[in-house]
């Protein structure tokens, strides 16, 4: 009897005192958390993907909160929910939503290994940082992409990845989220988070070499040269030139691609666009590639001026086809169109 | 020509992990002759066993298992690790048991922590460990020196079990038993194949040191602290043997001098260096004197290797120019 | 015998040219000026496109904060002012010179009589310091700092040692043991002047023992004419890599060591100053001689005559080379400096500047690093830092992309000597990394400077 008592007070007395420290212990200890992280949690898909570059939701409710306090949601967004579910976390937060147009990362370089000869060889640690201290690395280009692939280390979303063919990195667009890690780590400032586009189209001056234009020459064949030929043909004063680089301002682009064809240096390529009418049906004599391109953009050029000013994304989607169909017959042209519509939808 | 760019420093001092790993293995050349001398057959049977199954162990565990393209074969930290295996068990342990130790030390001790410069313990002290534990009678029955057979030997008390007696006895006259410091130097004992003549692990030892292998730090530091300790204890208690023969007795000298020195379980600065090879030797006369077993030095080793990534973080090397606080 | 205290190396010598006394190279067809030939603000050009000018006339002056004026080096007349690539492989601001003649300044005195410290009759100091500056004297040992600021020590400190840097610890290089064997005298004569610069009655000059007929014959001539050159004195030093490190040599020679930046060698009442930076003084302030030539050696196994040649600032690298024998057929890398701290050049086509203290070829086969292997934690690197650092751990923090664990492990210190990449037994890139971090590193202290800054 007295057996049982004495380990039943002696058990009991120890459940106590753990009790008692326990309980201290989470008063002591006790972590405040901002109501308003849970709330803001709620609207969030729960998906936990890392897409908006934070450790799951959680992480990014946390993050938004912060930035709310600092005043401005600016360059978060949950990329799945996409801007109604950043409406919603901006209404908990009393903030205005950003107009956040959907963003991908460019790779602004285009010196393959055909274009860029090497004229030297590094022997290292594989790093773009450890190459860029060694002045203009194994090319003539002190501007262009160094190869070692210190942006795919940085993606957490594989959405990155070397072209052994190339020697350069290629951005799945699918799996981008914009995050902006790569561009942070390409020590030469290469990779540019870029507006998507209507219908993800883009056009973009893949170069970012700031020489003057017979030393870019000398060193890529599809370097920029700054010639100017594209800011003359622009209608919409998109494109400007600094350092001896001209640069293409996404919001003004009205994706007439005019410049690609004026490049002469074919520095300029636009992105998804569907396929251009086959060459061989205009005319054979000498420069055919460029009247043939220019008879093509004329084609799309009044679709183009006459759908922007609306400013609405379904005009486009309708009025674009009707374009492309005209120009090209190809069946591939029409499948492409249709994708692309049900797709922005989703985001 | 295609100009080589690199940052400097672009000269090497030649240094190579092979140079290293093979340097050890010839410093392990005289002690291996001994272990013939006195063993004959049977020590060549497990040295060569051992050898070829971490070797085999390490070849086929990276190639099938990590599926790794490079192999690590060539870089001679295997051979070595199967010579220190070896050089930890008796003269007339079975094949299958070698083998399985040799399995231990480089699958588990070694490449579960992704292979050479990553496993936290000494990959042959784990090996010898686990069998210890495993086999212990087989582990622990030592073949008498100067016979050249492997199997039907005779068997008989190595030194380390007879101070071990006198101190659980408190009789000191056992100790006289043991056999004299000179005949444990040159080797005249039983005990495991490299254990036998402290005088050719010497040898090596100074040869690593003249090749700058390693430093003197962690020998110097085990073997003084044991001299101190157990010479302490001899002066209390004469049962406790004298402090020469603890040193020259059982594994102390391979442990001290290529144990507990392998490069990546010991600590990086030469303070954690002295203070692993300090506590080492506290270890390892403590599980001698007071704990079950008669041999504290594997142990001790292993207990310290635990410790090294924690002397690391906090002993730093003097910094240039640091004002003392 | 001396040396520092904590780490070093023993990379193989080398000193292939050791033999051979200068050679004045040849005036080149052309000569390119950068106007970064120094560390801090470029020197801006002062000429344009078809001035003429003579040897020692100014092209650049001084820019803003730290900067040197840049001079010319020959006589002709300018082809063009423009970016053009210098030795870091980028295009930088330089005036290029088409040659015509040698015509010199008056101003400058072309004989080679010595002139003693007593034939200036009491110059002051201030004045010394003036002309130190106006002549675009930089630290000639590769790291060139301008030499004007170096002497004058900032308020509340004192210079209590001069250190003159004769170590030379890089292999191959044999540009400044030369120039101790041919010109002795001049090189006391700018200790001297040094001395009284910045009013300190001791000098030592820290030669190691890998070059005994300078140590010997340095110390005859303090010897003989101790009455003439007081409180200087040769310090031989035991051959260890990098004794030529600044703070090395501090320690080497008075045993002190200078704490982490920002710390300078002055707070401990020290200045250190390359042998070839104090004949430059010497030539500057006697002769009024501004820094338009340098020694360089000009080195490599497969070179077929390794020279020191006394050439103008500008000349191509090409143009030696093909005075010392022409570009071997297997060379594989070409250093600008010695082949621990010196750095692969892209081309033949940089000039020489003020902080090129050689041109070494190395063959095809020795320029490739090894294979890198895993880390085995040999501690070799730990033990051959000379600033006591753990290059393994900052390395893998670097991997890691853990800045603040590299910045708690002083990588900040690193002064990029190179030992651990030399000494690791894995050929790891222990260098590149710890060159990143240290990069990073800075980066984040500086914006966290700008910060505390901005909130004040």
């Amino acid at each position: 009897m007295n057996v049982i008592l004495i380990a039943v007070i002696v058990l009991g007395a120890i459940g106590l005192v753990a009790a008692l420290i326990l309980f201290l212990a989470a008063k002591k200890f006790a972590v405040h958390e901002d109501e308003r992280i849970a709330l803001v949690q709620e609207q969030l898909p729960g998906a936990n993907c890392g897409g908006c570059g934070f450790p799951g939701c959680a992480g990014f409710a946390g993050a938004c909160v912060k930035a709310a306090d600092k005043g401005s949601l600016e360059g978060l967004l949950c990329p799945v929910g996409g801007q109604p579910v950043m409406e919603k976390v901006a209404g908990i937060l009393g903030m205005q939503a950003e107009a956040s147009a959907p963003k991908v990362a460019v790779v602004r370089c285009n010196g393959t290994c055909e274009s860029r000869p090497r004229i030297a060889e590094f022997d290292g640690a594989r790093s773009c940082r450890v190459q860029q201290m060694l002045g203009s690395g194994e090319t003539a280009c002190a501007y262009g992409c160094l190869g070692c692939g210190d942006c795919v280390a940085a993606c957490q979303f594989d959405a990155i990845h070397m072209n052994p063919e190339t020697g350069l990195p290629e951005v799945d667009e699918e799996k981008c989220t914009a995050c902006g890690a790569c561009s942070k780590a390409c020590p030469r400032g290469i990779i540019e988070i870029r507006l998507k586009g209507l219908k993800n189209r883009r056009v973009v001056v893949l170069c970012n070499n700031k020489d003057k234009g017979a030393q870019t020459r000398k060193a890529c064949s599809v370097g920029c040269i700054a010639c100017q030929k594209c800011v003359k043909v622009c209608k919409f004063e998109a494109i400007t030139v600094a350092n001896n680089l001209a640069y293409i301002d996404a919001e003004k682009c009205k994706l007439c691609r005019k410049c690609e064809d004026e490049c002469p240096q074919n520095a300029i390529l636009s992105f998804n666009f569907p396929p251009r009418k086959p060459k061989a049906e205009g005319t054979p004599a000498a420069s055919t590639s460029t009247t043939a391109a220019k008879t093509a953009s004329a084609g799309i050029k009044p679709v183009a001026v006459e759908a922007k000013p609306v400013a609405v994304e379904a005009k486009p989607v309708v009025a674009k086809p009707a374009a492309s169909e005209a120009t090209a017959p190809a069946g591939a042209t029409t499948d492409n169109p249709k994708v692309e519509p049900a797709k922005e939808q989703e985001a | 020509m295609k100009p080589i760019l690199s940052l400097s420093p672009h000269v090497h001092g030649g240094d190579s992990v092979q140079r290293n790993m093979y340097g050890v293995c010839i410093a392990l050349v005289p002690a291996l002759l001994a272990s013939l001398y006195f063993f004959g057959v049977g020590s060549a049977i497990v040295l060569l066993t051992s050898v070829a199954a971490c070797v085999f162990f390490e070849w086929a565990i990276t190639r099938f298992i990590l599926g790794r393209e490079r192999l690590t074969i060539c870089d001679g930290s295997a051979v070595l690790t199967g010579l220190l295996l070896g050089f930890n068990l008796p003269s007339n342990l079975p094949i299958w048991i070698i083998i399985i130790g040799a399995l231990v030390a480089i699958g588990i001790g070694k490449l579960t922590f992704g292979g050479l410069g990553t496993n936290p313990f000494n990959p042959a002290l784990v090996g010898r460990v686990f069998l210890l534990i495993s086999f212990p009678v087989q582990m622990t029955t030592w073949p008498v020196s100067g016979q050249m057979g492997y199997v039907d030997v005779e068997t008989a008390a190595t030194p380390l079990a007879l101070m071990k007696t006198a101190i659980k006895t408190g009789d000191a006259s056992l100790l006289s038993e043991l056999p004299s410091s000179l005949d444990m130097l040159v080797g005249q004992t039983g005990g495991s194949l490299g254990e036998v003549s402290a005088l050719c692990l010497l040898l090596g030892c100074c040869y690593m040191l003249w090749k700058k292998i390693i430093t003197w730090h962690i020998p110097v530091s085990i073997l003084g602290t044991v001299f101190v300790l157990a010479g302490l204890f001899h002066l209390i208690d004469p049962s406790y043997a004298n402090p020469v023969q603890v040193i020259l007795s059982g594994g102390m000298m391979l442990g001290a001098c290529f144990m507990a020195t392998d490069y990546v379980t010991s600590p990086m600065t030469a303070k954690g260096q002295l203070i692993y090879g300090v506590a080492i030797g506290v270890l390892t006369v403590l599980i001698r004197d007071f704990g079950s077993y008669p041999e504290g030095m594997s142990f001790a080793i292993l207990i310290m290797n635990g410790f090294t990534p924690l002397i690391n973080t906090y002993v730093k090397p003097k910094r240039f120019g640091e004002v003392k606080k | 015998m001396k040396t520092f205290h904590i780490g070093g190396v023993h990379p193989a010598e080398n000193k292939l040219s050791a033999a051979s006394p200068i050679r004045i190279a040849a005036i080149p067809k052309q000569a390119v000026f950068s106007m970064f030939q120094h560390i801090g603000a470029p020197a801006v050009p002062v000429v344009k496109k078809g001035d003429e000018v003579k040897v020692g006339t100014l092209l650049g002056e001084a820019g803003k904060g730290l900067s040197v004026p840049v001079f010319s080096s020959v006589s002709g007349k300018v082809s063009k002012v423009d970016a053009v690539l210098d030795s870091s492989g980028t295009r930088r601001m330089a005036v290029v010179v088409d040659v015509e003649g040698d015509e010199w300044e008056e101003t400058i005195d072309r004989s080679d009589k010595l002139v003693t410290f007593k034939d200036l009759g009491g110059i002051t100091s201030a004045e010394v310091v003036n002309r130190i500056k106006a002549a675009g004297i930089v630290g000639m040992g590769g790291a060139t700092f301008p030499t004007g600021v170096k002497l004058m020590p900032p308020p509340g400190t004192k210079a209590e040692a001069i250190i003159v840097n004769a170590v030379e610890c890089e292999p191959y290089l044999t540009a400044d043991h030369r120039l101790m064997l041919e010109k002795p005298e001049q090189i006391l004569v700018g200790i001297q002047l040094i001395k009284h610069a910045v009013n300190c009655p001791k000098a030592y000059i820290g030669i190691e023992m890998n070059k005994p007929d300078a140590i010997q014959l340095l110390q005859n001539l303090l010897k003989e004419k101790a009455a003439q050159y007081p409180g200087i004195e040769v310090v031989p030093l035991k051959v260890k890599y990098p004794q030529g490190g600044e703070k090395q040599l501090i320690d080497a020679v008075i045993g002190r060591q200078v704490p982490a930046p920002p710390a300078l060698p002055i707070n401990v009442g020290a200045i250190v100053q390359n042998v070839g930076t104090v004949y430059a003084i010497y030539e500057a302030v006697t002769k009024n001689k501004p820094l338009i030539e340098r020694i360089i050696t000009v080195t490599g196994k497969s070179v077929a005559q390794p020279s020191n040649f006394l050439a103008r600032i500008g000349t191509p690298m090409q143009q030696l080379i093909d005075e010392a024998g022409g570009l071997p057929e297997d060379t594989g890398k070409i250093i600008g400096g010695g082949p621990m701290m010196g750095r692969a050049l892209m081309s033949l086509e940089v000039p020489v500047t003020k902080g090129s203290s050689g041109l070494l070829l190395m063959t095809a086969k020795e320029s490739r690093r090894g294979e890198v292997s895993p880390c085995i934690r040999c501690a070799k690197c730990v033990s051959a830092c000379p600033m006591g650092l753990e290059p393994y751990l900052l390395a893998s923090y670097t991997r890691l992309k853990d800045w603040d664990g590299c910045e708690k492990n002083d990588v900040t210190s690193c002064i990029e000597c190179g030992s651990c990449a030399f000494t690791c037994p894995s050929n790891r890139p222990l260098l590149d990394n710890i060159r990143v971090a240290k990069q990073t590193v800075m980066g984040i202290i500086k914006a966290r400077h700008m910060e505390s800054i901005s909130k004040k």
